[in-house]
Parts: structure tokens; sequence; C-alpha cells
């Protein structure tokens, strides 16, 4: 039985189900809005439907071979769900999924937490996405219901697959506007035993930048590598702070530590926090928690080439904005301010730096008016409107939600 | 053998006339339309079919690529996109009434930036290439396939080539940030570029491993990775496969993810053994080789934790490297493997299927019995960690009953690959080999799906034919 959402989603019971829900909305030409719990509703333009699909009734691992790095599970599962089922047998996915529901989810539009269909969806990594990869880069297999209602697969349950064309990265961060994803398989990794941080205070964020690539560059395994401004809460008085984490078997730690220390010393004296202290930290950074978004502002993620970091943070800063860096420095996230300026400003300085963004949060009339993610040249358009039709010709996935009139 | 196509008559009757107005677009030196000189590009890495091309076009430059494209689209005369023709799935194996369409003088190193741990390269540069311009400031390119020294980037991401020590770095697809991309049509795009991840439709995912068949790739810029301090490696032999099996199963569950993990069977021991002298153990049924990363004292711990592990499971043999020569002595018979069977028989077939790694025993009992019923030797090397199979299938050329038993042969273990759960290929891509095979992991729904995508890029199929699809389909 569907069940009755406050928002009035569909949530079909099973993949069948929403097959057959997509082919008669394909079969009457009616646009869905294709959602997980809804937890990212402010990511991306609104959609023009005249109904909302969930996949949230698709719920459970259905394959679990921890001595085979590999996890499937049904699109509508709880990423938090998975991530204990992997912490059972000391495992998980190395990109970290970040749980943006504080901060994307419109008030009272989420219905649940954070599905793992939602954030593959979404392509959506933490901060070991500049050491080990996008959730992209895990993802092994799915399963999705094409725009005629056609059930798809792509990929499989082996690490090392290049049979045919990949639609797994194609469909990862697609946003549903593709196919609705129904199932992935994804590969996993032994979780690390300890984390340690390095934390350099006061840096200026070129000179943190510089930092966070020494350690980058460095053979010591540097897993995360942020730099917070205005680290407020999260860390004792001191100003700016500059993070890089190391991941490994608790023995491996202390030398390590040490050897990134010596490595850093022309940038400052790190401070050392242990894995109780660390675990927290990154979590927030993964959340953009630092970005202390108030009720009514945007915000805003920005990827460019690390050392180009400081460049866009600046000249958001400069339009009234305030930011942090991860990803070495390659990811700027903002906030600010949910105006249409703001939203000129982030599109500016991405295109300045020769990088791209994603609208995280804004106000709905915002985006729509203004795009969620940079326009495509001519030709990129051009293949992006076929590519759409050859999987959905009627164009009844999440029409608009990601350019307007595609 | 496969079908291959019927060359277009009319296309072939225009060869002068065609060579001409390519030459007009890229230059007559960058064409190539003497016989002798055509012959050079008949086939590739899978070389037991041979087609002589129309045309070979050299391009220098990614202006000239967009040219020749531009011109094949519309006269509707095919293409073949070629690297360093070291695929083993028959990629970049020309047809005759196909204009071949090569990068390998594009060879430049465009911008190395350690800070930002990129470089971007012309599509022409060999693998080892990208890495022997970073190694001086201690950096590498991660993914390695044995073929490096020849092949070129431009092939690794048509094929998203992996290597040994992918188990740990990822494949190509996870080594990239950007491609200059040339359409069917003759423009001129980037995909992804400086930054990670896409904001739209991964272009540059779909792009990687399409091998050829939705445009060209003239300049790619990838990740550069420090390398680690340093690396050892440990030689294990058990006298039963499925023994070996359950020790790899155990180190993955350890959490202990080594830089790479390979097996050998016997027949691949013996013939590494003679050819490299590396001291494997004879009589062993399986033999794995671990290696490890890190400082010395993390090898040490980590190859203590390892020979704890395997000694579990009652090894015949166990020899842990304490210098990078021992190392590269225990890597020497592995990384000689093909040439290896290259020496104890006339020819090989080197195939590429993917099992889930916990039905390595039934894959090994599998084969064993096929290659009994096509009478044929096969010997056995794996990327363990990861699954990844190459049987090398041992035939004489010259016996084309034996040649046709090898491609059967071929056909049945790959098939049993995707009944144990898992694919046709997982390194060196479908090309022409595996075409037919197709059908056996994908339904007719799926393939319909991606031939749309297809002919959203090429709508008229002009790029790489008869190839990836089955034939009936293209
Ligand atoms: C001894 C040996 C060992 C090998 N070991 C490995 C291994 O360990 N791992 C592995 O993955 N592979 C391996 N291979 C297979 C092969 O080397 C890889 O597939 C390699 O990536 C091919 O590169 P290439 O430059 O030779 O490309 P080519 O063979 O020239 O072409 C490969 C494919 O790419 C397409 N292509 C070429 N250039 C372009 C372009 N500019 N734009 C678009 N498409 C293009 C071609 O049409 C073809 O489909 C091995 C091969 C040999 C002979």
């Amino acid at each position: 039985m569907p069940e009755a959402l406050t928002s009035g989603m569909e949530a079909p019971a099973d993949e069948a189900a929403l097959a057959a829900r997509v082919a008669a909305a394909h079969a009457a030409a009616t646009p869905l809005a294709i959602w997980g719990n809804r937890t990212k509703a402010s990511v991306g333009r609104p959609v023009q439907a005249s109904a909302a699909v969930s996949t949230r009734a698709l719920t459970g691992i259905t394959l679990y071979s921890p001595a085979e790095l590999v996890l499937s599970a049904r699109a509508g599962t709880p990423v938090a769900e998975v991530e204990a089922r992997l912490a059972e047998k000391g495992q998980h996915i190395v990109s970290e999924t970040p749980d943006l529901s504080a901060l994307c989810g419109e008030d009272g539009a989420a219905e649940g937490p954070p599905t793992i269909g939602g954030a593959v969806a979404c392509n959506l990594s933490g901060p070991r996405r500049i050491a080990l990869g996008a959730l992209r880069d895990q993802v092994l297999g799915i399963r999705a219901v094409n725009g005629t209602g056609e059930v798809i697969t792509s990929g499989g349950r082996v690490l090392k697959n290049v049979t045919g064309l990949d639609l797994c990265k194609l469909l990862s961060g697609s946003r549903g506007t593709l196919a609705v994803l129904t199932e992935v398989t994804v590969k996993v990794m032994p979780a690390p035993e300890a984390t340690a941080t390095l934390v350099l205070r006061g840096l200026a964020p070129d000179a943190a930048v510089a930092a966070l690539s020494a350690g980058l560059g460095s053979p010591f395994g540097v897993t995360g590598a942020a730099h917070l401004p205005a680290p407020g809460r999260l860390l004792g008085p001191g100003g700016p702070a500059t993070l890089l984490r190391v991941e490994e078997f608790v023995d491996f730690i202390p030398y390590r530590t040490e050897r990134l220390r010596a490595l850093l010393a022309a940038h400052g004296t790190a401070q050392v926090l242990d894995t109780e202290a660390s675990l927290p930290l990154w979590r927030a950074v993964r959340d953009a928690a630092p970005l202390a978004v108030a009720p009514g502002e945007g915000a805003w993620r920005i990827s460019v080439r690390p050392s180009a970091g400081p460049r866009v943070l600046a000249a958001l800063e400069a339009a009234g904005l305030r930011g942090f860096l991860d990803w070495g420095g390659g990811l700027v996230w903002a906030a600010g301010d949910g105006t249409e300026a703001s939203q000129r400003a982030v599109m500016a300085a991405a295109a300045e730096a020769n990088g791209v963004f994603w609208t995280m949060r804004a106000p709905a009339p915002l985006r729509a008016a203004l795009p969620v993610v940079p326009d495509e040249p001519a030709p990129l358009a051009a293949l992006t409107r076929k590519v759409k039709a050859a999987f959905d010709p009627k164009g009844i996935l999440g029409p608009g939600r990601l350019y307007a009139g595609i | 053998m496969l079908a291959m196509p019927e060359p277009k008559a009319e296309i072939v009757a225009r060869r002068a006339e065609i060579v001409a107005a390519l030459a007009a677009r890229v230059g007559a030196a960058n064409v190539i339309s003497e016989a002798l000189r055509l012959k050079a590009y008949e086939t590739d890495g899978f070389s037991a079919y041979r087609r002589v091309p129309l045309a070979v076009v050299l391009a220098e430059t990614t202006e000239q690529v967009a040219a020749a494209l531009k011109y094949c689209h519309e006269q509707g005369i095919r293409v073949v996109p070629r690297a360093a023709g070291t695929s083993l799935s028959g990629g970049a194996l020309p047809l005759e009434d196909a204009v071949v369409i090569g990068v390998s003088k594009m060879n430049a190193i465009l911008e190395v930036d350690f800070e930002d741990r990129l470089a971007r390269v012309q599509a022409g540069v060999t693998n080892i290439g990208i890495t022997k311009a970073v190694e001086g400031e201690g950096f590498f390119y991660a993914p390695d396939p044995s073929s490096q020294l020849a092949c070129m980037i431009a092939g690794n991401v048509a094929m998203n080539s992996g290597g040994a020590h992918c188990l740990k770095y990822g494949v190509t697809a996870n080594n990239l940030l950007g491609v200059t991309f040339v359409t069917v049509e003759g423009e001129v795009v980037e995909l992804g570029g400086e930054h990670l991840d896409a904001a739209g439709y991964d272009w540059l995912g779909l792009i990687t491993g399409s091998e050829g068949q939705l445009g060209m790739v003239t300049e790619v810029t990838v990740r550069i990775l420090r390398a680690a301090e340093g690396a050892r490696a440990m030689l294990v032999g058990f006298d039963a496969t499925d023994v070996a099996g359950a020790a790899v199963a155990d180190i993955i569950a350890s959490g202990i993810i080594p830089v790479a993990l390979e097996f050998m069977d016997r027949p691949c021991i013996h013939a590494c053994e003679a050819f490299a002298h590396a001291g494997y153990p004879l009589d062993a049924e399986a033999l794995l080789i671990i290696e490890v990363e890190g400082s010395e004292e993390e090898q040490d711990a980590l190859l203590a934790k390892l020979q704890a592990i395997c000694a579990r499971h009652g090894p015949s043999t166990m020899r842990i490297a304490r210098t990078a020569e021992e190392s590269a002595a225990i890597w020497k018979g592995r990384k000689g493997a093909f040439g290896a069977v290259g020496r104890i028989s006339p020819d090989y077939l080197c195939m590429d299927g993917t099992i889930p790694p916990g039905r390595l025993p039934e894959a090994m009992r599998g084969i064993g019995a096929l290659a009994e019923r096509y009478r044929l030797q096969v010997a056995n090397v794996f990327h363990a960690g990861d699954g990844n199979l190459h049987p090398l299938i041992m035939f004489d050329a010259n016996d084309a009953d034996s040649f046709a038993r090898a491609e059967a042969l071929g056909a049945d273990i790959l098939k049993l690959c995707v009944e144990l759960g898992g694919c046709l290929t997982g390194e060196h891509g479908v090309g022409i080999e595996k075409r037919d095979l197709m059908t056996a992991q994908f339904g007719p729904v799926d393939l319909a799906q991606q031939k749309r995508i297809k002919t959203a890029f090429d709508p008229g199929w002009i790029l790489n034919p008869h190839k990836v699809f089955p034939l009936e389909h293209a």
C-alpha cells in the first residue's frame, strides 16, 4: 500500500510498481517530481509537476559481502542504515556521504533521513573526496527506471567492469532527471582504526591552502584537508583553523602525525587532535555545519582547482558572503543572503576560476530565475538535450530540475 | 571467426578523393595512404584480426582531429580512433572503408602542477610518460596497465584501463579531471576541467571507457599522486586454489587493502619461472603476490600481519622481500607473465573477465573443465583483490581449428564469469572481441538504452563501427 505522505508524494511499494507509475506518466505525458525523502528539496530548480514520486518505500540492503568489498541497497534505504550495517564489519563507503538535511531541506519538506539513492543522484561526497574519490567513483552498479518506465541496469557487483557504456557515472549526479534509481551497488572499504587531525591556527586562506597542498602532496596519507576561517564552537579560540586529517591503523598514527608536523613546520606549529576530537570535527566539515546557515539564507558549493580556492573565497567575501574551504582548497562552501546578488557573485567567481558551482539552497523564485549549475556551452547543451531524450523522450522526469526547459 | 562488415564499395571507390580532401584539411604530411605504410595500422594487440584501413590521419592538433572528424561525418565515412594500438579486444582494429584518426603525434606534456597535483597532457602521451614527467618530485600517475611503456593516455581513457595497483588507487576513471573532446561533428568541448566533479551530467564519466564510440579525446588532465615512502612484496604459495582464495578473503576482511594482490595458477607459475627465474615454487598450485606500502616500519608491520593471516591457511611457501631488490625479483615473473606464456605457446588469447572474488574456486574449476573440453592449455593470472581474471588461452594461429577452439573457449569462459555474477571485461574493453557476447550480460532493454546514447552522440554510427554493440544492433 502506498503510504500517505504529508507532501502528497506517492511511494510505490517496489520497483515494478514504480516502473508502472512512470510508464503511466510517460503515456499521459505528465511530469513527475522525483524524490527520496526530500532532504535536498532546495538543491536544484523547482520542478513543475502534477505528481511527486518517492523511492522511500524501496528499502533494504540486498547484498553485503564484506570480503568482496561490495554492498547493494534499494534506493530508499537510509544512508545511516547502510553505514550502520557496514560499521558492524568495520567498513564504510570512503566518500563519506554528507547529511545536508539541515542545510537543504526546505522547512517541513523532509519525509525522513537522507537515502542512498538520493545521495547517488546528487553525487554527494565529503572531505575524503580529495584523496579517495567521489561517491560516483564507488558506484559499481545501478538499477533504474527510465522515462518510459523501462527498468535498466548498468555495471554490476564486481569492482572492475568496463562492459558497455558506464551509465553508473552518468546517472550519478543526474538528480533523477534521466532515470529513477531503484537500487545501487557500491564499493566498500575497511574503515580506519584511528583518526588524527593536525590543526594550524591563524592562517590566511592562501597560506592555508599552501599548507594543505604540502600535506596532500606528502606520502603520509592525508585524507581530509580543510580551512575554516571562522571555526566558532568547533574548536577553541585562536582564529582561522587549517585542518589535515590522517586515518590509519592505530599503531601508524604517531609516525604519520609527527612526520606531517615536521613537514608543516614552515606553515606553523600544528596541534594534534585524537580520534575522539577528530570525528565530530570532520563530520561538521562534511555536513557544511561551519556555514551556520540562518533561515532565509542561501548556500552554494563551488569546485575549482585547489590553488584557486582562496581567490574564490575572497571574491565571495567581497560580495558579502562567508565560507570555508574543503578538498584542499578546491571546494568552496559559501552562504549568505539568498538574493540574486549573492547568486550572481557565486556564478561569476566560479566562472572566473574556471570551475563549477551548485546552488544548494536559495529561495525558490531565485532558483527558478537563475541557473543552479553553470550553463553549458552550446555543443554540450545540445548533448544534454539529446541524452535526456535518450532516457526520457517526453521529458517527464524532474523537468527543469537541472536546467530550465530540459 | 567474428563476422566483419562488408566495406562500403562506394566509399572505397572514392579513396583518392578522400585522401586528397583529408590532406587539404590536416596537411599531406599527416595523411598516410601508401599501401606499405597503411599495413602498419592493419591491427592492434588483438592481432588475429587484420583490416587495412582506407587512410590514416596522424593529427598534430585538436583542430586537425576536429577537421578530419567533421569531414568524415559530413561524408558518412567511418572513423576508427587510434592511440598506440595495444588494445587486446580489437578496439583499434580498422576497417577497409574507414579512416583511422591517430593521436600518436600529439605527445606533449602541456602542464604539470604539483601544488594542485595535476598534469595536462596531449592524448598521445604514453601512460609511463606521465609518470616520467612527474617522478622527479616523487609523484606518479596511478593507473599502471602492464602495457604502460607503449599505451597512450587516449587509449587508457577510451578503455578505462586498470593496472596491478588499482585495488588501492582506482582505474583511469577515478584519476581523471578533464578531457578535451571532439564531437563527431567536429565541435571541440571541455568535459570536466581542473576541478573535481561535474555540475551537470557527468560527461567525463560517460566518455571514459566508451571505446571511441562517442567522440575523440585530444587532451587529458589527470590527477597525479605523491608516491608512498616505499613498497615491498611478499610471495605465498598454496597447494590448492581454494585455499589461496580463502586467504585472499581473510586478508580483505582483516582491514588491510594491499596495493596489489595478484594470483597465478600452476601453469602460469611454471611459464613465468622458466622465463624469469624469479624463484617461484614449482610445486605450488597457486601463488599470491601481495604488495604493501608505507614507511619501513609500516611495511614490516603490514607484512607481519599478512604473514600471520596466510600462515593460518598452511602455505607451502612464504617469502617476504626485505629490500626493494627482493621485491623486484618477486614481481619479475608476474610482470613478464604474458611474455612468458608467449614463449611456451606460439600464440595466446588474453581474456579479461571479472568475477566476485568469492567465486574464485568455482571459476578455476570451471575454466579447467572448459579447457579440457576444448583440448587447450590455459594459464591464469588474476587481480585477486578485485576479481579481474586474465586466463591466457594457448593456441597455434597456423592451425585454424586450434584458433576456432581458442575463440570458443574464450567466449565460454566469459559467459562463465557472467554466470558467476561477474562481467565480460574488467579492463580490456569489449571492442570487437566481446561484441557478440554483450547479450550474455545485458538484456535488450539495457542494450537499447546504451544504443540511444550512442545515437545521441553519433547519429550516423560512423565512430568505431561494429564494435561494443552486437553486430545485429549496429
Ligand atoms: C602486453 C599488454 C598488456 C596489457 N595490460 C593491460 C593492463 O594491465 N590493464 C589494462 O587495462 N589494459 C592492458 N592492456 C590493453 C591495452 O594496453 C589498453 O587497453 C590500453 O589502454 C590501450 O591503449 P592504446 O594507446 O594502445 O589504445 P588503442 O589500442 O590505440 O585504442 C584503444 C581504444 O581506444 C580508442 N581510442 C584511441 N584513441 C582515441 C582517442 N583519441 N579518442 C577516442 N578514442 C580513442 C580506440 O578506438 C580503441 O577503441 C594490455 C595490452 C597489452 C598488449
